[in-house]
C-alpha cells in the first residue's frame, strides 16, 4: 500500500493505528485469561480462603480510593528477599482477584500496605489517620481528621456490591448464588456476601469491630480501618509449602 | 549568499507532495541505529528461547537451558523452569544457608548465652534494629521510648507484663490486652478525687493525708476493688498487665513530678474515670520464632530486663 493512501486517508489511518497499537495489549494480555495458572488456587479443607469483601470493607476500600491513598501506597508485595523481610509475603493474584479495580500500584512515598492487616491495633490507625505525625514524627501523610466525623453512607451498598457482581465478583442476590457461595466459602462467609443482607451485615460488623473506638455511630473511620485490616489476612501461608504458589509460574 | 549554496543532496523522497511542493527525504538509517536495532531483535529471539515467553493456548513456552532447583518445606529438591517465584524462593534459602549456623544458635541457645557471647549479640541486635523499626517502632517509637498514654516505654525497667525473657517473648507472640474497666458510674466525684489522691501517695507524693487514707478504703475495699488487680500495696499485677502504682513512672496517667500535685490528681482521675482499653499486637504469624526470639533479646536490652 502507498503511504499516500494511508497518509490522505485519516479513517484508515486511525484503524490501522488500533490494529497495530493492539496488538502489543492482545499478546500481553488476552494469555493471562486463558493461562490455567494465572490466578492461584488457594484453598484449605476444599474451601476458597480469599474472599471478596464484606460490605463493611467495601465501604472502606470506596473511601480509600476517594482519598487517593493509592497515590502514595502500592498493594503489591514482589517477591523479592527485602521486600519479604519488611512487608511478609509476596502478594498472589489471586488476593486481588475480587478488587475492582486492583491497587497494585507502584509509586510507595509510603509503605506497602498489602499486608498491613493486624499489623497495627485499630486505634493506632485511627490515631494515625487522623494526626500521622503524632505516632510517626517523621511522616510526610497528611491528616485526615473529617474520616472521624462524617458518617458513613451505606443506604447504596447492594447498588454498589450488585456493580461489582457484574463484573464477576460472587456476591449473591438470590437463594441459589447463596447455595454456592456457602459450598465455596462456607456459610458464614457465604452469610456476609449476601447482597440482601448487606445493610444489616455492615451495622454487625461495625458494632462488633468498633474498629473507631466509639460505638455511637458508624463512621467513615469504621469503614476505612475495617479495610486496613483485613488486607493481606485472607491467606494462612502457614497451610502452604513454600513451592506451592511458584508451581503456578 | 553564494557560498552557502544549498545542497541537493541525491536522496531518494517517499514519493508525494504536500501542498504542491512539500516533500519528505527517504534517508537511510544511521549504521550505528541500524546495527543496534538488529542487536535488539537477536537479544529478543535469545531471550525467547530461554525465558518463559510465548502464550500457547492454555499453556507457554517455558524457556530452556534455564532451570530453578529449590527445596520444599518438607525437604524435597525441585527443579523448575525458570520463574521469579522460585528464583525468590532460592533466594531466601541461599541467604539462610549463609546465616544457617547463627540463626540455629539463635533459636537454640537461651537467652542468657546469647547476651554472653559477643558475636551472637552483635548479630541480634543488628539484626532487632531493622525489625523493631519496621513493626514496633510506629507504635513504641525508635528508641523504644513509647508515646505517653498510648504504647509503653520498652526502655524504662517499669514492666506491666514482666520484663523477664519468658514474659517478653510471650508478650511479642501472643500480643497483650491492658485492659481496665471505667470507674465513672462506680465511683462519685468525692470518692474519685478521694482514691486518685491516694494513688498518688502511693508513689511519695505529699498530699492531704485524710483524702488519702478515705481513698485507701475504697482503692481496698468493695467500692474500688482495685486491690483486685493492682494488690493491696498498689504494686501491681503482671498476670493483668496491671500497672504498678508505687514507682513514679506512669504509663497511661500523664502524672509529671513537676507539675502541681492538684494537676496531677486530674490526671489520674482521668484515667479511673474513664478506664483504659490498650492492645499490643499478636506477632506469631508475622515474624518467625527466630525474629521474636531476637526482638525479645532487644528489648530485654533497651532497658531493666529481669
Ligand atoms: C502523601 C502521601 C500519602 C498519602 C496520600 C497517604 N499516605 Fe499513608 N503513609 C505515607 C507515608 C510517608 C507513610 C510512612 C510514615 C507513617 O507511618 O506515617 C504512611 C504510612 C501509612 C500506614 C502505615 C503503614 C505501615 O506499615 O507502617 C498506613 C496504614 C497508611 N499510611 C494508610 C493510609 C491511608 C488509609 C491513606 C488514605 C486515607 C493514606 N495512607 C494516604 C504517605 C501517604
Ligand atoms: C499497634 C501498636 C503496637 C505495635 C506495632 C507494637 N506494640 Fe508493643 N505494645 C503496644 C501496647 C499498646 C502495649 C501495652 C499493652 C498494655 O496496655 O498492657 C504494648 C506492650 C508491649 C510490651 C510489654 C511492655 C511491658 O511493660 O510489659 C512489649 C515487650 C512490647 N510491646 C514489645 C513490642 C515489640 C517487640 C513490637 C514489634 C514486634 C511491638 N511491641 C509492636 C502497642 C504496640
Ligand atoms: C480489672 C483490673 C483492674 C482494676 C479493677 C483496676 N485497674 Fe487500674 N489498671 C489496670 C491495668 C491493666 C492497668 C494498666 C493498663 C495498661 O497499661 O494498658 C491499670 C492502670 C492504672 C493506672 C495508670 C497507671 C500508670 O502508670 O499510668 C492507674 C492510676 C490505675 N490503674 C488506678 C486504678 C484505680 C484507682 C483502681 C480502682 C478504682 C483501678 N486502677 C482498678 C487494671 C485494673
Amino acid at each position: 500500500m502507498k503511504h499516500e493512501k494511508i497518509e490522505t486517508n485519516s479513517g484508515l489511518l486511525i484503524v490501522l493505528t488500533l490494529i497495530v497499537i493492539s496488538i502489543g495489549g492482545l499478546v500481553e494480555i488476552v494469555p493471562l485469561y486463558l493461562i490455567d495458572s494465572t490466578v492461584e488456587t488457594v484453598k484449605v479443607e476444599g474451601k476458597d480462603t480469599i474472599r471478596p469483601y464484606t460490605p463493611l470493607e467495601l465501604a472502606g476500600r470506596d473511601i480509600y480510593l476517594r482519598e487517593g491513598c493509592y497515590t502514595c501506597h502500592s498493594q503489591m508485595i514482589r517477591p523479592f528477599r527485602d521486600e519479604a523481610l519488611r512487608y511478609g509475603h509476596y502478594s498472589l493474584a489471586a488476593e486481588s482477584q475480587y478488587d475492582h479495580p486492583f491497587q497494585w500500584g507502584s509509586k510507595r512515598t509510603g509503605p506497602d500496605l498489602a499486608r498491613v492487616g493486624g499489623k497495627y491495633s485499630n486505634q493506632w490507625h485511627v490515631q494515625h489517620l487522623i494526626a500521622p505525625r503524632s505516632v510517626v514524627p517523621e511522616s510526610i501523610m497528611p491528616n485526615y481528621p473529617w474520616l472521624m466525623d462524617t458518617l458513613l453512607r451505606y443506604k447504596d451498598m447492594p447498588a454498589r456490591m450488585r456493580a461489582l457482581k457484574k463484573v464477576g465478583v460472587p456476591y449473591s442476590e438470590t437463594e441459589e448464588e447463596y447455595q454456592a457461595n456457602v459450598e465455596r466459602f462456607g456459610e458464614e462467609v457465604a452469610g456476609w456476601l449476601d447482597i440482601r443482607r448487606a445493610e444489616q451485615n455492615l451495622l454487625k460488623q461495625a458494632v462488633a469491630g468498633n474498629y473507631d473506638g466509639d460505638n455511637s455511630d458508624v463512621t467513615e473511620m469504621d469503614a476505612l480501618v475495617a479495610y486496613l485490616q483485613v488486607l493481606g489476612t485472607m491467606v494462612d501461608f502457614s497451610k502452604f509449602d513454600e513451592g506451592y504458589f511458584a508451581s503456578f509460574r | 549568499m553564494s557560498s552557502k549554496e544549498t545542497h541537493k543532496p541525491a536522496v531518494q523522497t517517499t514519493g508525494h507532495a504536500w501542498d504542491g511542493d512539500l516533500q519528505e527525504f527517504n534517508n537511510p538509517l544511521p549504521r550505528w541505529w541500524l546495527w543496534a536495532f538488529y542487536a535488539t531483535v537477536v537479544f529478543a529471539v535469545i531471550y525467547w528461547v530461554i525465558y518463559p515467553a510465548w502464550p500457547l493456548g492454555r499453556d507457554y513456552t517455558k524457556g530452556l537451558f534455564n532451570t530453578i532447583t529449590y527445596e520444599t518445606s518438607d525437604g524435597r529438591q525441585v527443579e523448575t523452569h525458570w520463574n521469579t517465584r522460585a528464583r525468590f524462593l532460592r533466594e531466601m534459602q541461599a541467604a539462610r544457608a549463609k546465616q544457617e549456623q547463627i540463626l540455629q544458635r539463635l533459636a537454640g541457645v537461651p537467652y542468657q548465652e546469647i547476651a554472653a557471647d559477643r558475636e551472637l549479640s552483635a548479630f541480634a541486635y543488628s539484626m532487632a534494629k531493622v525489625l523493631f523499626a519496621d513493626n514496633c517502632a510506629a507504635c513504641h517509637q525508635s528508641g523504644g521510648a513509647g508515646v505517653a498514654g498510648l504504647y509503653p516505654n520498652l526502655a524504662d525497667d517499669a514492666w506491666l507484663w514482666g520484663g523477664t525473657y519468658a514474659e517478653i517473648e510471650q508478650t511479642i507472640r501472643n500480643g497483650r490486652r491492658g485492659f481496665m474497666p471505667s470507674f465513672a458510674r462506680a465511683l462519685d466525684e468525692q470518692q474519685l478525687d478521694d482514691v486518685a489522691t491516694f494513688v498518688l501517695s502511693l508513689s511519695g507524693f505529699e498530699v492531704d493525708p485524710e483524702a488519702a487514707r478515705r481513698g485507701g478504703a475504697i482503692f481496698n475495699g468493695q467500692a474500688g476493688g482495685c486491690y483486685y488487680c493492682h494488690t493491696h500495696e498498689g504494686t501491681g499485677m503482671t498476670s493483668q498487665g496491671a500497672a504498678n502504682l508505687t514507682d513514679a513512672v506512669w504509663t497511661v496517667a500523664r502524672v509529671q513530678a513537676t507539675a502541681g500535685v492538684e494537676a496531677n490528681k486530674e490526671a489520674v482521675k482521668a484515667v479511673i474515670r474513664k478506664g483504659i482499653q490498650r492492645e499490643m499486637p499478636a506477632w506469631a504469624g508475622r515474624l518467625d520464632d527466630t525474629e521474636i526470639r531476637i526482638l525479645t533479646f532487644y528489648v530485654h536490652q533497651l532497658g531493666g530486663g529481669q
